[in-house]
């Protein structure tokens, strides 16, 4: 189910302005894939152009190849629709549906995409897969219907973790999904990826570099060169290699804290 | 360790106090102030209203200027503020309230059931109602809004979703805002000449009333419906997006929804703007003394046109037709009101669920 993502010579526009410049990646299947970078380096941009989320922004617009299992994303007959089925995102501040319930929310993906109509019950094992995979079943499970805003923050941005793997998408994107939430629900959630990578492929943007540390097996590290110049992809490498011995001193500083 | 005594926190004065007037204080100065210039205006037999005006006025000096004294200027600025803001409340709910008082006054004499179900065929004096206006009215109004409403909607999903400040988007919205100008007259002569060139000159209907209504409320749902939509957070757009639903499905199962008690309400106030217009429909549908249901076919009498009748040409007995007159003003703001409250449910059932 999970997928393999190589990213090659990828530049990525706002506009007429370059934001990301040259980026060539390989993001193994059932890995976790940390990005990490100062503020305003394209780590987002990058993130968000893996799934054509990027060109729903107005000017947005990429060159270059993204290719999940021998097929490019930017294809020409390729539809942002079916891509962002299969890669699925979660974003840094929870939103689930204001108007719909927690079951609601979670089955949203299956119900608008309406392909097919679901059973009942189906509908109901989904609700309960997602939620359990989310780790949110135990503490929603009585409250369904209730509104998704009734959540505190971490169990709404779990609720749009549950709402994002209820699709069954095989790729994960996660940008700063922990930034706004207290410590224990960080935890809940670096567990959860821990146990999602089993079945999906995760990239995660994060300024946490602990967090980056923690969670995932390989590490890319973006800088820019100043403003207005275009993020670049400086070094990818092991988690361990890029917070042990990187070879760039510019990811060796980053990381040690000595620099942004 | 033992601490320090601690000094008895009651015998300090904090720092932070400081003398204020008490609550009633403002408020009883105002009400002096109003009652002794009241007074006065009776006694000297001056204009009543013009007492009322000098106590204001000088409340609004007595107010800031004890208070100056007792708390300092940035209390006194806050309370001649707070005198201000609401006497502008005051002002804005007078002409309100007169008006709804002065309606209710003299047309609860004619509003009975004789008046919601009679109309004016052979009527010359006394008896006689406004069925015929007010089925018009309602069948008039709830045409255009059957127009409007789509075609509102659907242009505000453009300017929002999908027009993206793109030159036509631009147009559109100048367009819009010149309609939102249009004289009434306006709209009814548009809707005379389009229907004359397929019918001939002299046509009256009941539908042509609904398209003048419609060129004037179109404009009014675009602006409501657009505000409504911009309102709508990006996030979750983005988060429709992201799970792989397409575009036109996010609009309606999403944007649409998370809109929907604003567009509601926005739909009532459009329908309240055209619902007393006049001068259109007395060019485009007319005026008739019959019932008439078929809005396709013949003359339709709507209330405000009524009111103007019987007000203009009351037939033998003018003081019945000034009446009548004031009886469908009040029903006028009646189907208003009920049409409000109907909104409100509305809006309450589409609104987002409350927090916990």
């Amino acid at each position: 189910m999970s997928k393999r993502i190589e990213v090659s010579g990828l530049d990525i526009y706002y506009g007429k302005f370059k934001a990301v410049e040259g980026v060539d990646m390989i993001i193994e299947s059932r890995t976790i894939t940390a990005l990490i970078g100062p503020s305003g380096c394209g780590k987002s941009t990058f993130l968000r152009s893996l799934n054509r989320m990027h060109e729903v922004i107005p000017g947005g617009r990429v060159t270059g190849k993204v290719v999940m299992d021998g097929e490019d994303l930017y294809g020409a007959d390729v539809d942002p629709v079916n891509v962002r089925r299969q890669i699925g995102m979660v974003f840094q501040r929870p939103n689930p549906f204001p108007t719909m319930s927690i079951y609601d929310n979670v089955i949203a993906g299956v119900k608008l995409n309406g392909r097919r109509r679901m059973k009942r019950s189906e509908l109901d094992d989904l609700v309960e897969q997602s939620l359990r995979g989310a780790n949110l079943w135990e503490e929603v499970k009585d409250r369904l219907h209730r509104p998704g805003s009734s959540l505190s923050g971490g169990q709404q941005q779990r609720l749009c973790i549950a709402r994002a793997i209820a699709v069954r998408p095989a790729v994960l994107l996660m940008d700063e999904p922990c930034s706004a939430l207290d410590p224990i629900s960080t935890l809940a959630i670096e567990d959860l990826m821990q146990e999602l990578k089993a079945e999906f492929t995760i990239v995660i943007v994060t300024h946490n570099m602990q967090q980056a540390a923690r969670v995932s097996d390989r590490t890319g590290f973006f800088n820019i060169a100043g403003t207005g110049q275009p993020g670049k992809l400086i070094e990818m490498d092991d988690t361990s290699v890029i917070f042990g011995n990187p070879k760039v001193k510019a990811t060796e500083d980053y990381v040690s804290g000595r620099f942004g | 360790m033992t601490a320090p005594a601690q000094p008895a926190p009651a015998a300090v004065r904090s720092s932070l106090a400081g003398r204020s007037l008490p609550a009633w204080a403002p408020w009883t100065i105002v009400g002096v102030a109003i009652a002794v210039g009241l007074l006065a205006g009776v006694s000297t037999g001056l204009n009543v209203a013009l007492g009322i005006v000098l106590g204001v006025l000088v409340a609004l000096v007595a107010v800031p200027a004890v208070s100056t004294v007792v708390e300092g200027g940035r209390r006194a600025r806050d309370r001649l503020a707070t005198l201000l803001v609401t006497l502008a409340f005051a002002l804005a709910l007078l002409p309100l309230l007169s008006v709804l008082i002065t309606v209710v006054d003299n047309g609860t004499a004619r509003f009975d059931a004789t008046f919601l179900t009679d109309d004016m065929r052979g009527v010359v004096g006394e008896g006689g109602g406004a069925l015929h206006a007010i089925v018009g009215t309602l069948e008039i109004t709830a045409a255009a809004t059957l127009i409007s409403v789509p075609i509102g909607v659907l242009c505000a999903v453009y300017l929002v979703e999908y027009g993206g400040g793109r030159w036509l988007a631009r147009a559109i919205t100048l367009l819009v805002d010149v309609m939102t100008g249009v004289p009434s007259i306006v709209a009814g002569l548009f809707a005379y000449a389009l229907f004359s060139i397929f019918f001939g000159p002299g046509i009256r209907f009941g539908i042509g009333g609904a398209v003048a209504l419609s060129v004037l409320m179109i404009p009014v749902v675009i602006r409501s419906v657009e505000e409504m939509l911009k309102l709508v957070p990006n996030e979750l757009r983005e988060a429709a997006y992201a799970l792989g639903v397409p575009k036109w499905l996010t609009v309606v199962r999403v944007v649409l929804r998370t809109a929907a008690a604003g567009i509601a309400t926005g739909v009532t106030i459009a329908i309240s703007r055209v619902i007393g217009e006049t001068a259109p429909l007395l060019i485009i549908a007319g005026a008739t003394t019959r019932t008439n249901y078929d809005i396709f076919d013949g003359r339709m009498e709507t209330l405000p046109i009524f009111t103007y009748q019987s007000l203009m040409n009351p037939g033998a007995r003018p003081e019945f037709g000034v009446d009548r007159a004031w009886a469908a003003a009040l029903t006028l703001i009646i189907i208003v009101m009920l049409l409000n409250l109907v909104a409100r449910l509305i809006s309450r059932f589409f609104s987002l669920p409350s927090g916990r």
